[in-house]
């Protein structure tokens, strides 16, 4: 644009600092802090084929102003992702903003491990990181205006198509359940058989050792000629 | 510079200044989180809220000795809205009375060596809506507050569903310990047998090998 005048730069610059703080304040709610090395896991137990998408921004404590800064540069965090049997679904770093999603395969315990990979121990003298955390699970995951775009479906579609999501969340969350019943119910029926098997075998052995002992007992009293 | 150009920018600048309010990330939310809480430890959540915002906090244990934590609510001033020991599940709904971080945590100092898995679900706010440039001047249509109040109908079962995934979770995990404690029982109890057998036999013989006596008693 030819001749853009000294007057439009600070508007543009404040612009983008207002919609920066705007987004800053409202960004990802729940925060929690963490230490350098330490590692915090999250658990979600989900059924199968279901989409995880995890938000995160990090954010450094400094020691001599007594704030947090708005984003750290050059600071990573690792997730690692593992799914119920314990095989690693993802592990990677990401910087200090990041996004990260999976999709589980196996229904049950997904374990979300986060942790910093920070080295430089001068950067943390602090010893405390704002981590701000979302996950989203199955439907929630889903951004229903990307969809309208791409799809171009009418509100009314958009709607049903919003329906028609949280009904298969519905019905995978039940298959599932069936799954976990069935597990429940081997885990009972198999208490159910070792203590039946435990109780007639303490009593075949109490009778087979009271034999033993009796007559163990009375030939060696035999011997001792008392009896 | 022509009349067309300065038109053509002051208009960018209003496109401009749409698409970013669009982008802006709306307020309200549901965060749901399961952890796991290590013995002698507390945990600590914290959210900026905004005042008058209805809030909504439910926790439940889901593992883990007797299935119970601490748990507080504080205000931005500190003061504490919400406090129970050792409770198993619960749900506190409040309005908050000013701007600022409120902050929750939960806690298992009372505990010396069980870790236990705690689920917690945040609302804040109602949830964003469908279209986020929505202003709505019209009603909704009939079909359309008939799509929400099925959303609105899905939505409570897709909760209740959650909190009877965890109780079966609590439920199925008794169950597993049970089943292990049993097996471990069962055999240390088989041998703990057999061992007692054994030497009630030899200490009685070593009774009656010290000195020859007459004595007719065999034993308790």
């Amino acid at each position: 644009m030819a001749g853009v005048g000294g007057w439009r730069l600070p508007a543009m610059v404040r612009l983008t600092l207002l919609w920066l703080a705007v987004c800053v304040a409202c960004a990802r709610g729940l925060y929690f802090h963490i230490g350098e090395t330490e590692k915090r896991c999250f658990i979600e137990e989900i059924p199968d084929e279901t989409m995880v998408i995890g938000n995160y921004r990090t954010q450094m404590w400094d020691k001599q102003k007594e704030v947090f800064l708005p984003s750290t540069p050059g600071l990573g965090m690792h997730v690692e992702v593992k799914d119920p049997d314990g095989k690693v679904v993802l592990s990677r770093q990401y910087g200090s903003e990041g996004r990260f999603t999976f999709t589980s395969h196996t229904p049950g315990d997904h374990q979300i491990c986060l942790h910093s990979n920070s080295t430089r121990m001068a950067l943390f003298a602090g010893g405390k990181l704002r981590v701000h955390l979302d996950i989203q699970v199955g439907e929630h995951a889903n951004n229903y205006p990307e969809i309208a775009a791409k799809d171009k479906l009418t509100e009314l579609q958009l709607r049903a198509r919003q329906l028609l999501d949280q009904v298969e969340q519905i019905q995978k969350e039940q298959d599932y359940q069936r799954y976990r019943e069935e597990r429940f119910r081997l885990t009972s029926e198999s208490t159910n058989q070792r203590v039946l098997w435990w109780s007639i075998a303490q009593t075949v052995i109490l009778i087979l050792t009271g034999i033993w002992q009796m007559r163990h007992l009375k030939s060696f009293f035999e011997a001792k000629k008392l009896v | 510079m022509p009349r067309w150009a300065a038109a053509a920018g002051r208009w960018g600048w209003r496109l401009l200044a749409l698409l970013l309010l669009l982008l802006v990330p709306g307020p309200g939310g549901a965060s749901e989180i399961t952890f796991e809480l290590p013995d002698n430890a507390k945990q600590c959540f914290y959210e900026d809220i905004a005042q008058g915002t209805k809030c909504t906090l439910e926790f439940q244990v889901i593992t883990g000795g007797h299935y119970d934590v601490d748990c507080r609510l504080e205000d931005p001033d500190g003061k504490v809205l919400y406090k129970e020991m050792k409770k198993q599940y619960d749900s506190f709904t409040f309005t908050a009375s000013k701007n600022g971080t409120y902050r929750f945590c939960f806690s298992n100092e009372f505990s010396t060596f069980t870790h236990k898995t705690v689920y917690f679900d945040f609302q804040v706010g109602e949830d964003p809506p469908l279209f986020p440039s929505e202003n709505r001047v019209s009603a909704l249509t009939q079909m359309e507050s008939a799509c929400v109040s099925i959303h609105e109908a899905l939505k409570s079962v897709i909760d209740y569903q959650t909190h009877f995934r965890l109780r079966e979770a609590q439920g199925r995990s008794r169950a597993e310990d049970l089943n292990t404690r049993v097996a471990y029982w069962s055999v240390g109890e088989a041998l703990i047998l057999l061992v007692v057998s054994i030497g009630q036999v030899f200490l009685l013989k070593s009774f009656f090998s010290d000195k020859r006596t007459t004595t007719t008693r065999v034993g308790s």
